[in-house]
């Protein structure tokens, strides 16, 4: 059963349309990115799934309930962009007061924010953190009382490298425990590899659904090949291979990605005249770029 | 109630770090002792207790001062939360708006309590030391006390309907001190105008009364004078308390905040995050 479902979700403010017929879904123990410009309805996208705002058209399923209902907002958690709190209160009195709000002992305030690191700052007013430091008590309220599904808009921005890779590892344990997860990015660069499934808006349209691999595969962009030729060879290397030579020893190839094996043998049989050769891939920024490209044709 | 519980303890815990709770009594103390201090000299000539005076005074005091209070406390409760932009977050967790609001009110009430304890406090101490048959007053005292909560409550629901339909605090703020001129002060003097021009007619007969009795603010003192005859005297609006039984003036005091959370609900329920 899928926690979050979507389908032909519609959104229009004013003349604008966020959101034209949106279908997504997230199982259980799935972690799904959802990528997009600033402005392709991303957080319009989580603020229907929260309740916070309605749809205009299409159904939304959050665990079985409607979006917003009780039921719905005692198993969904939501981690905002821009995590903001009271200034004048400390870690672990902000804390104390989501525990309640959920129902939940206000004691568990100090390991949760242990949890996420915080529990040095724990009684120091939040005025006084930094902006990954509002970030993580927004992660810490997140975790609170096990929730079957979490909204997470942007949760990595403003966080450190380290900190990031620490907060993946959290949403991995909440993941291996059946919840499901819905995080947004705007950068394919810090998802990769760490979400199951990636979604891509563009102008409030989904215009990819798949895995990083998959994403890869279809996007079918080509591939290069540098090759280093030895001194005073490159000349001839780039005659050999029909190529364009960067400088006086690289030999730069641009092929379809079936083509890449037969290229890669051309270039063995020029062996000795070639001193090394570096396969590159599209990166994360081509295959984004293409796909949230495609609606604008 | 867990969580209004837990959500008043925080605010009351805000308004502490904010002074406001400090500001809010010394207001009131000020006030109130400045008041007991003018107001004791007459008492002999009045055949009054000076505690009666005393709660005299302290009803013109608390008719300007419960409702500016409340106001100042309330228009930031929306307002400030949409501006911090922490009402999207504090929105998605399974607590209804009206618990939210209400958890808000009962940090509010609690200060506005304390407050007046306090300062109704030593206005009494102050009456008790010049005169010892001053516990004559007391259950004067302890009515305006109740009835200045009541009246507070009134200002904190109508504080939070305009925080919630100015959505932005300087806004709000600027709502709040408007509708306190015109409630408090441009209202009695623009039905004392009608009352005057209108030289005893239908208008000052059967219109006016009634138009007392929607203001919360004029609802209150009417009731406060009309419930005690020694403070009659000591009264501007004297006149008026006399036509209007005690019982519609508690009625209206006790209605408004109901009236008021209602309205605040309404305008809270319309805002969108």
């Amino acid at each position: 059963m899928s926690s979050l479902k979507l389908s032909t979700v519609t959104k229009t403010f004013g003349r604008h349309t966020a959101l034209d017929r949106v279908g997504l879904t997230v199982g259980a123990g799935e972690r799904v990115a959802l990528l997009g410009h600033n402005g392709a309805g991303k957080s319009t996208l989580m603020k229907i799934v929260l309740g916070l705002i309605p749809a205009d058209g299409g159904s939304v399923e959050v665990l079985g309930a409607a979006p917003g209902s009780g039921a719905a907002r005692a198993q969904v958690a939501y981690l905002p962009e821009n995590a903001a709190f009271h200034p004048s209160l400390t870690g672990e009195e902000q804390m104390a007061l989501y525990l309640r709000l959920r129902g939940a002992p206000a004691s568990q305030a100090r390991p949760l924010l242990d949890r996420v690191g915080l529990g040095d700052a724990a009684r120091r007013r939040i005025g006084t953190y930094s902006k990954g430091m509002r970030q993580r008590v927004g992660l810490a309220q997140a975790l609170i009382g096990r929730p079957r599904l979490l909204v997470l808009d942007e949760p990595t921005s403003g966080l450190d490298p380290v900190s990031r890779r620490e907060f993946y590892a959290i949403l991995e344990e909440l993941a291996a425990d059946g919840a499901a997860i819905l995080l947004s990015s705007h950068a394919l660069t810090e998802v990769e590899a760490r979400t199951d499934r990636i979604v891509i808006l563009s102008k409030g349209r989904v215009v990819a659904d798949d895995t990083l691999a998959g994403l890869r595969r279809n996007a079918g962009l080509p591939t290069r090949i540098h090759v280093a030729a030895r001194p005073g060879a490159a000349d001839d290397v780039a005659r050999e291979l029909r190529a364009g030579r960067r400088n006086g020893v690289m030999v730069d190839l641009v092929c379809p990605p079936d083509e890449k094996l037969s290229r890669l043998g051309r270039v063995a049989e020029l062996g000795h005249l070639v001193e090394d050769v570096e396969v590159v891939p599209p990166s994360l920024e081509d295959i984004y770029d293409h796909y949230s490209r495609r609606t604008q044709a | 109630m867990t969580a209004a519980l837990g959500l008043a303890s925080c605010e009351f815990r805000i308004a502490l770090r904010n002074r406001w709770v400090a500001i809010v009594i010394a207001m009131m103390t000020l006030f109130a002792l400045v008041l007991s201090a003018a107001g004791s000299a007459p008492t002999g000539e009045l055949g009054a207790d000076s505690l009666s005076v005393t709660v005299a005074s302290l009803t013109s005091l608390a008719v300007y001062l419960v409702p500016l209070v409340g106001l100042l406390m309330a228009f930031d409760a929306v307002a400030g939360e949409v501006e911090r932009g922490t009402l999207p977050l504090l929105l998605t967790y399974p607590v209804s708006r009206a618990r939210l609001l209400l958890g808000k009110a009962l940090a509010h009430l609690a200060t506005l309590a304390l407050a007046l304890a306090i300062g109704y406090g030593s206005a009494a101490a102050a009456a008790f030391a010049v005169d010892p048959e001053a516990a004559g007053g007391l259950p004067a005292l302890v009515r305006l006390f109740w009835s200045s909560l009541l009246l507070g409550a009134s200002f904190l629901g109508i504080g939070y309907a305009l925080s919630a339909i100015a959505r932005r605090p300087g806004a709000a703020a600027g709502l709040a001190i408007g509708l306190w001129l015109v409630l408090i002060v441009l209202y009695d003097l623009g039905l004392l105008a009608a009352v005057v021009a209108d030289a005893g007619g239908v208008f000052t007969t059967h219109v006016f009364p009634w138009l007392l009795l929607a203001n919360p603010a004029d609802a209150f003192r009417i009731f406060n004078l009309a419930s005690s005859e020694a403070t009659a005297a000591a009264a501007g609006v004297g006149g008026a308390a006399g036509s209007i039984p005690a019982w519609q003036a508690l009625a209206s005091v006790a209605l408004w905040p109901l009236v008021a959370f209602a309205l605040a609900l309404l305008a809270f329920r319309k805002v969108t995050p």
